[in-house]
């Protein structure tokens, strides 16, 4: 700053610097010269960025399909070949991503459960359909929650693991060193998280729809005195199979959006540990999205099946 | 004369930015090869082509006769369990045990009983001058030198023919570094591997290499023995090998 002031100032009139000791003379000297040969490093502009992100997202979008490609090659490799499952890694990704999560879902789907009777509580005391509370919950629960919750969770959980597991694996070069013995990362790392992913999600989601109907029972024998035994009976005649099945129909489905974004952001994860945090923050924001937006997609085609 | 490795007109580029530019260079049977160069000037890039981790932009490799390009699955598998690689911060598979990381090929690719594999484990530790009961640990609980000495055993585990290294001795002791080159012949001598390597320790490089190639503006300036090299005059050269410290540390190599 200094010498930019010197420098206009000279321009005007000249200027002479007194009382500087020797070392400032030096830094000053120092600055003068590196000074001298700075270019500022070229700033984009507004255009060039949107330019930059659109061959960004596209080079993504390619990237995202390729890796689909590989991982349905490596799920068809392995049904033609079942004997190549990595099995123990399934068992251990299940106990992970299953086992582990139980406390956490069936408290989110308890509280959910309770919420929701509450909630409806109010409304249904207004009419006089106390009883209705039964049918709100338990079909909402079955039907949307329990499967919408749990992915939900199981996606910041699991799906933040799986990328920051491969992640770091790439960063220290473990998938590299995989590649030269010949094991393919595939059927070595997405595959059995894939899988487990798969089976743990469905009972994940059976578990969470009992808490939830139980955490609704809860709710509406505080707030409306209903019995448990009365909440029962009621639940046994407007519940339904198909408002299960169709739930439990979904489990599949959201596990293989997490295990397939979890993957592919570890993948995606370069040289530095920045990029690890980025990547595991969009596998969760992705995860979740989709989720959601996958549970959209199928209320729509349920509702307009008429199921 | 026996090639094991042929590269031949490498060229390579990461989008607009050209790495190689035409690097030719073979390699022969039973020796020990180092790929030298700054950094920046596709060492790296180079070994991991030929360890098919990346494809070349144009070129072709050859490895044990097998030409890279379009190689089929098979080919590409059977070469593999003809290499051992290490990398330059070990690469062990973090979840296993160091023994593990040595049996993890045996147990895929081979129908060695358990008890027959437990043996080979040892006496590969044992080879790379590891404690025996080091193998029951977790490769972050060991330190940077028995990382690479545990990588290295592992790298030797399905006996190859050919070992690649990646600076095998950066982040090791003085003294470390010396043990290690000299397991590293001792080990070309036992069992008549080929190593090629990337270095930048001027001790290895005049101790143990046999033949090098200097990677400079995007190509190979210089291949052959040190003393070959040596007549070189590009500007890398003089200034790598020909400084006043060279000079003083290898005097009876260095003219």
């Amino acid at each position: 700053m200094f010498i930019d002031y010197l420098r206009i100032f000279r321009d005007v009139v000249s200027v002479e610097v007194v009382g500087y000791s020797s070392k400032q003379r030096d830094m000053y000297e120092l600055l003068v010269d590196t000074n001298h040969h700075i270019v500022l490093p070229y700033k984009e502009n507004f255009v060039e960025k949107i330019g930059e992100n659109t061959v960004d997202i596209y080079t993504q979008i390619v990237d995202f399909i390729r890796f689909i490609g590989e991982m349905f090659y490596a799920i068809f490799h392995t049904i033609l070949h079942p004997r190549e499952m990595r099995l123990k890694e399934m068992v251990y990704h299940i106990h992970q991503s299953g086992f582990n999560a139980l406390l956490i879902v069936g408290l989110t789907a308890f509280l959910v459960g309770m919420v929701i009777a509450y909630q409806g509580a109010v409304q249904l005391a207004k009419f006089g359909a106390d009883i209705f509370i039964v049918d709100t919950v338990a079909i909402s629960m079955t039907r949307e929650l329990g499967p919408m919750i749990t992915a939900i969770v199981i996606a910041g959980r699991s799906g933040s693991a799986y990328t920051a597991e491969i992640g770091a694996m790439k960063i220290t070069e473990e998938i590299s060193a995989m590649r030269t013995m010949g094991f393919d990362p595939f059927s070595f790392l997405v595959l059995p998280r894939l899988f487990a992913l798969m089976i743990a999600l469905p009972l994940l989601i059976f578990f969470a729809d009992i808490m939830g109907i139980i955490g609704g029972a809860f709710a509406s024998y505080m707030e409306l005195g209903i019995s448990p035994t009365m909440f029962i009976d009621r639940l046994y005649e407007v519940l339904e199979v198909k408002h299960y099945l169709l739930g439990m129909l979904k489990g599949p489905i959201f596990a293989f959006v997490i295990a397939t974004i979890g993957c592919y952001r570890g993948f995606g994860v370069s040289d530095n540990t920045e990029s690890l945090g980025l990547q595991t923050t969009s596998s969760v924001v992705n995860g979740i999205f989709l989720v959601i937006a996958f549970d959209a997609l199928f209320s729509v085609i349920f509702t307009e099946l008429g199921v | 004369m026996n090639k094991i490795i042929e590269v031949d007109g490498i060229v390579t580029r990461f989008g607009t930015r050209t790495i190689h530019d035409g690097v030719n260079l073979h390699i022969n049977k039973n020796e020990i090869y180092a790929i030298l160069g700054e950094s920046g000037s596709g060492k790296s890039v180079l070994m991991k082509e030929l360890i098919m981790l990346l494809e070349p932009t144009a070129g072709e490799v050859s490895i044990l006769g097998k030409k890279l390009n379009h190689i089929s699955f098979k080919d590409a598998q059977s070469i593999r369990s003809d290499w051992g690689v290490l990398f330059q911060f070990g690469a062990l598979f973090s979840s296993m045990t160091i023994s593990e990381n040595i049996a993890v090929q045996l147990k895929e690719y081979t129908n060695i009983s358990k008890k027959m594999i437990d043996r080979l484990v040892l006496s590969k530790l044992a080879l790379v001058g590891l404690d025996s009961h080091v193998g029951n640990l977790y490769p972050s609980q060991i330190s940077g030198g028995m990382v690479k000495r545990a990588g290295l055993a592992r790298a030797l585990a399905m006996e190859p023919k050919l070992l690649f290294l990646d600076e095998p001795t950066s982040g090791l002791d003085p003294i470390g570094a010396r043990n290690f080159d000299a397991l590293i012949l001792e080990l070309r001598d036992l069992l008549g591997i080929t190593v090629v390597m990337i270095t930048h320790d001027l001790e290895s490089i005049f101790g143990m290499v046999d033949r090098m190639a200097i990677l400079a503006d995007k190509r190979v300036v210089a291949e052959g023995s040190l003393a070959e090299v040596l007549q070189s005059t590009h500007p890398f050269v003089e200034e790598f090998f020909k400084n006043d410290y060279t000079k003083d540390r290898f005097r009876d190599k260095v003219i």
